[in-house]
C-alpha cells in the first residue's frame, strides 16, 4: 500500500544521544511507528518534553517539538493543546519529570481528562544527573543519593492515573518493541488523556532493573484475559506491582473508557473551533463599555 | 466658593457588605456624570475585623481617594472609634443609634450627627440583616443631593437574579434611610449640578482584562491570588464570550508553563498573580526567554515579604521582576500609572511579547488593581501587531531556522501545525536550527562561539524593546524646585501633592513618570534628570528599589527618597508634606 508519509520521514537528522542499549530508544521507535501506522503528518504532531535523559527525544523526530523545563511539560502540552486542539500532542518525558517534580501536573492533567498522550520512560533511576533515586526506585534500591538503600515508598503510577481521571492507562516495556508500539498508537488514537508507563531500562545507572530482571516478570495483561473496561479489574491489576510484590508485573491496557468528554469538549471557548484560528479584538466595544457605566 | 467633590466612608466589620454597599455608591456616584476613585481597606479574613471603604466623588477628574471624609457610616462600635475624628468640620456622622456610641472629644468642629436606628428600620423591609446598609445608602444618597433613581437602577443591576421583591425591599428602605436625613437632606450637594451622563467605573484589574481582549488575549491560566484574582474572576465571567480560554490551575507553575504553551502554539496568551505566585513563575519565565515564546505576565504587587500584608499595597516586587530566572535574558517590565493606562500597556504588552518573542511583564498594584476609577474613554482600536511570522517572509521549508541570528535578535516565527517548517524549541541552549549545543557540543571551540552569538541575538532584543515601549513623561512646569521620581499608581496621589502644594504654598514641582521600568530609557532619563534642581524619588519600598535601578543605569542618585512601606496607599498630603521638608 502506497503511503503518503514513509517511515523514515518522521526520522529527524539528530541522532539520539542515549548509552547503548537504552530502553527509550524502543520507545522512540515504538513513537515513530505508531504515527507512522497513523499516517499523521509530521507538521501536526507537537511532541512536548521536559529534562532528564528521555526528554531529549522531541529532537530525534521530524515533527514539532518543545522541549521544555524540568517537570512542566505536562502545562506546557495542555496550553498548546487549549490553544490549538487541532494538534496532536504528546508528552514525552522520564519518570522523575513527570512523577517526581511534575507530579501535581501529572495528576491535574489526567483529571481534566485533555486528549494529550504522555509516555512516560520509566527507568526506575535519575540518568542525566548520574544516579540518583527516583520515585519510582524499589525500596532498598542503593543509589548515589540513597547510599543506604532508599526507605520510602515508590509511586505506583497506575493506580495514581486510574483513580485521577485518566482514561487510557497502560504499561510497556522497552524489551517488547511490538507490544510498546501498540499501546502508544492506543494511547495516540484514544480520545481523552493516555498514560503509557514505559518500563525503559537504564544500562548504566540501574543495575537492578535490567531487560532480563523485567524479562522473567512482565506477563501481558490481555494475554490473561483483563478486561480494560472494568475499573474494579484494573484497579486490582495496578496494585500488582509495586504495591503487592515484585515477581510478576502486569503490562498492557489496565483500563481505558471511551466516549468520555474531554477537557477540549467541555471548554466553552472552544465551541467557535481553535483559538489560535479566531480574530483578535473586540467585536462590540461599545456593549462591552456599556457594562461598565 | 462652592465645593467639587466630596468623600464618603463606610466602616464595619467584615461580612457586613462594606465593600458592596460602597460599590454601590460609587455606582450611584459614577451613575450621576461624577469622576470616582475609591479604596478598600480590609483584612485577610472573611468575617470579623475591621474593613472600611471610601468613595471619592467629583466634577472634575479624581486622582485619588481622598483623606478625611465628608460622610463618614459606622456600622460597627470599632468604626466610630477608629474614623471618629477623621470626618471633616462641617461633615456628617452616620450611626445606628440603637448600637453605636459617639464621643464628643474626638470630633471635629460642626460635625453633625445622624444617629438612625438603621437595622429597627432596615427590619421594616426584610429580615436581612444586611439590609441596614441600604438604609444608610439611601440616607448618605439625599445628603449629597443625588438622584434617587441611581439607587434604584443599582438596586436592580445588583439583584437582576433575584426576585423583583429583594430589589423593590431595598428601594423601600433606601427611602426611608433618605426620609430620615431630616435637616441634613442636600446639605452636601456640590456646587454645578449632576450631569447624570454615566462614566465607565472599573478597577485597574478589570482594565487590564479589557486591554487583553482589545488586543486580541486568547488564553488566561492563572491560580488565585490576591489582589490579582479579580482578573481571573472577571476573565472567568466574561473571556469565552470573546473567545478567551479561562483557566484556574493547579498552581503558578502550571499557570506561567500553560501561558507559555499557547504562546508556543500560536494564541496571545496571559497569566496574572501576586509577588507569591510571581516567584513560582521565575523558572517558566526564563523557559520563555529562551525558547523565545512570547507571553504576559501580569503582576499585581501586595505587601511582602513572604505572605507579607495579602490586602495592603506595596511596590516591592521590582527586584523581583528585574532578576526573574537564571542568566539573562530579554524582558520588557511595564507599570501602568492609572485604569486607562493599565488598559493601553497591557495591550501593548501583547504586542511587545510577540513582536520580541519574549515574555513582557505588567507590574500594577493593590492599589490600582482593586480599586474603582471612573475612566476616559477606551479606543478598543488598538493596533495588533503580531511580528515577523516565517512563512509571510516566505522563508523556503526544509532550511528553516526557528532561532536565525538576525540584526534585530528577533527570527521569523512560526506556528505547529505549518507545513515543512518542523523544528524544536528548546530550553537547553541552541543553535539557529533549535539543535542542543549543550548535550555534545558545549566546549567545542565553534560551539563556545555560537554560544557567544546566541546569547547576543536574544539579548539585542533590548534595543528594540528600550525603543517601542513609552518613555518617562514629564508632568508639570518644565521649570520646578524639584522633580518627583516615580512609577505605578503613586502618579495619583503624587499630582494631587503636586497640585496641592503649588496652589497652598506657591511651589513649582513637577514629576518624572516611568512607564517602562526596564529597558531604562537611559538617555530620555539622563535628559530630565540634568535638568532637575532637586529630586526627591517617591517610592512604596523599603529599599527605593526603582531609585537603585535608575541610579544603576544613569549614575543619577535621585537626592531623596521617600519609601513607603506600612502597607497603606500614598497620601496626597503625605507627599505634600514630604515636598515642603525638602523645599524647606
Amino acid at each position: 500500500m502506497k503511503v503518503a508519509f514513509e517511515l523514515q520521514t518522521y526520522k529527524s537528522e539528530v541522532k539520539p544521544t542515549w548509552c547503548p542499549g537504552c530502553g527509550d530508544f524502543a520507545v522512540l521507535n515504538a513513537l515513530q511507528k505508531a504515527i507512522h501506522a497513523l499516517q499523521i503528518e509530521p507538521w501536526n504532531v507537537l511532541l512536548v518534553s521536559g529534562i532528564g535523559c528521555s526528554s531529549n527525544l522531541p529532537h530525534f523526530l521530524s515533527t514539532y517539538g518543545f522541549h521544555a523545563i524540568h517537570g512542566r511539560a505536562v502545562p506546557v502540552a495542555s496550553g498548546a493543546k487549549l490553544a490549538n486542539p487541532e494538534l496532536h500532542v504528546i508528552v514525552t518525558g522520564g519518570d522523575g519529570d513527570g512523577y517526581g517534580i511534575g507530579m501535581g501536573h501529572f495528576i491535574h492533567a489526567m483529571r481534566r481528562n485533555l486528549d494529550i498522550t504522555y509516555l512516560v520512560m520509566n527507568n526506575q533511576i535519575y540518568g542525566l544527573t548520574t544516579g540518583q533515586a527516583s520515585p519510582t526506585s524499589e525500596k532498598a534500591m542503593k543509589t548515589k543519593s540513597t547510599p543506604q538503600g532508599v526507605i520510602e515508598n515508590p509511586i505506583d503510577p497506575i493506580t495514581l492515573a486510574i483513580s485521577s481521571g485518566a482514561t487510557y492507562v497502560a504499561r510497556s516495556f522497552s524489551g517488547d518493541a511490538k507490544h510498546m508500539a501498540e499501546m502508544v498508537q492506543g494511547g495516540i488514537e484514544h480520545k481523552g488523556f493516555a498514560l503509557i508507563d514505559c518500563l525503559s531500562p537504564c544500562v548504566t545507572y540501574n543495575k537492578v532493573n535490567t531487560y532480563d530482571w523485567f524479562r522473567q516478570r512482565v506477563y501481558d495483561l490481555q494475554k490473561e484475559g483483563h478486561a480494560p473496561g472494568d475499573i474494579q479489574a484494573a484497579f486490582a491489576k495496578a496494585i500488582e506491582w509495586p504495591s503487592v510484590q515484585r515477581e510478576r508485573i502486569p503490562i498492557g491496557l489496565f483500563y481505558q473508557v471511551h466516549n468520555v468528554p474531554t477537557y477540549e469538549d467541555l471548554e466553552p471557548a472552544l465551541a467557535k473551533g481553535p483559538p489560535v484560528r479566531q480574530p483578535l479584538g473586540v467585536d462590540n466595544p461599545d456593549e462591552l463599555i456599556a457594562s461598565f457605566l | 466658593m462652592s465645593r467639587s467633590e466630596f468623600a464618603f466612608r463606610i466602616g464595619g466589620a467584615a461580612g457586613d457588605g462594606v465593600s458592596s454597599t460602597a460599590e454601590s455608591f460609587a455606582k450611584i456616584c459614577s451613575r450621576s456624570g461624577l469622576h470616582v476613585a475609591t479604596y478598600s481597606s480590609y483584612q485577610s479574613v472573611i468575617r470579623g475585623g475591621h474593613v472600611w471603604t471610601q468613595v471619592r466623588a467629583g466634577l472634575d477628574p479624581i486622582l485619588s481617594h481622598g483623606e478625611d471624609p465628608d460622610v463618614l457610616v459606622c456600622l460597627n462600635q470599632q468604626t466610630m472609634d477608629i474614623h471618629e475624628g477623621a470626618v471633616r468640620e462641617g461633615g456628617v456622622l452616620l450611626y445606628d443609634s440603637e448600637s453605636v456610641k459617639t464621643q464628643p472629644s474626638r470630633r471635629r468642629e460642626g460635625v453633625h450627627l445622624l444617629a438612625i436606628p438603621l437595622r429597627r428600620m432596615a427590619q421594616q423591609f426584610s429580615p436581612n440583616a444586611l439590609m441596614r446598609n441600604t438604609v444608610a445608602l439611601g440616607a448618605v444618597v439625599r445628603i449629597f443631593g443625588l438622584d434617587m433613581a441611581h439607587v434604584e437602577s443599582a438596586f436592580r443591576d445588583i439583584w437582576s437574579d433575584k426576585k423583583p421583591e429583594v430589589a423593590q425591599q431595598n428601594v423601600a428602605a433606601a427611602r426611608a434611610g433618605a426620609e430620615a436625613t431630616g435637616a441634613l437632606a442636600e446639605s452636601k450637594v456640590l456646587g454645578r449640578g449632576y450631569s447624570n451622563i454615566a462614566r465607565p467605573l472599573m478597577t485597574g484589574n478589570q482594565a487590564i482584562c479589557l486591554g487583553a481582549l482589545a488586543a486580541g488575549c486568547k488564553f488566561l491560566a492563572q491560580y488565585p491570588m490576591t489582589p490579582a484574582s479579580s482578573i481571573l474572576h472577571w476573565m472567568a465571567a466574561n473571556g469565552p464570550r470573546h473567545g478567551v480560554v479561562v483557566k484556574q490551575v493547579e498552581d503558578e507553575l502550571a499557570a506561567v508553563n500553560m501561558a507559555i504553551g499557547a504562546g508556543h502554539a500560536g494564541v496571545r496568551a496571559m497569566t496574572a498573580t501576586s509577588g507569591g505566585g510571581f516567584s513560582l513563575m521565575v523558572e517558566g519565565l526564563g523557559q520563555g526567554g529562551m525558547t523565545e515564546t512570547p507571553v504576559v505576565v501580569v503582576l499585581v504587587q501586595r505587601a511582602g515579604p513572604s505572605t507579607g500584608l495579602p490586602t495592603k499595597t506595596e511596590q516591592g516586587d521590582l527586584n523581583l521582576a528585574l532578576g526573574a530566572g537564571q542568566g539573562d535574558w530579554p524582558r520588557a517590565i511595564l507599570a501602568p500609572r492609572n485604569p486607562e493606562e493599565a488598559f493601553e500597556l497591557t495591550a501593548q504588552a501583547f504586542n511587545l511579547a510577540e513582536i520580541y518573542q519574549t515574555p513582557v511583564i505588567v507590574m500594577s498594584d493593590l492599589y490600582l488593581s482593586e480599586g474603582y476609577r471612573t475612566v476616559d474613554q477606551l479606543d478598543f482600536n488598538v493596533p495588533i501587531v503580531r511580528g515577523m511570522m516565517a512563512a509571510d517572509g516566505g522563508t523556503a521549508a526544509g532550511g528553516y531556522k526557528r532561532y536565525k541570528n538576525t540584526d534585530s535578535g528577533v527570527s521569523p516565527r512560526i506556528l505547529p501545525g505549518t507545513k515543512g517548517f518542523q523544528f524544536i524549541a528548546a530550553t537547553d541552549e541552541h543553535m539557529e536550527t533549535g539543535e542542543l549545543i549543550s548535550d555534545v557540543l558545549a566546549g567545542i571551540p565553534e560551539f563556545v562561539e555560537e554560544r557567544r552569538r546566541m546569547m547576543e541575538k536574544r539579548m539585542r532584543k533590548l534595543a528594540g524593546l528600550r525603543k517601542d515601549t513609552p518613555p518617562p513623561e514629564l508632568w508639570g512646569p518644565v521649570n520646578a524646585d524639584l522633580t518627583l521620581i516615580l512609577w505605578g499608581s503613586t502618579q495619583g496621589p503624587a499630582r494631587e501633592a503636586i497640585l496641592r502644594v503649588e496652589a497652598e504654598d506657591g511651589i513649582a514641582v513637577n514629576s518624572l513618570e516611568f512607564p517602562t521600568l526596564f529597558p531604562v530609557h537611559v538617555d530620555e532619563a539622563l535628559a530630565q534628570l540634568r535638568r532637575a534642581k532637586r529630586t526627591l524619588a517617591v517610592e512604596g519600598n523599603f529599599t527605593g528599589q526603582f531609585s537603585r535601578l535608575l541610579r544603576a543605569e544613569t549614575g543619577c542618585k535621585p537626592d531623596h527618597v521617600y519609601s513607603k512601606y506600612d502597607g497603606e496607599p500614598f497620601a496626597a498630603q503625605e507627599i505634600a508634606n514630604r515636598i515642603r521638608e525638602v523645599i524647606a
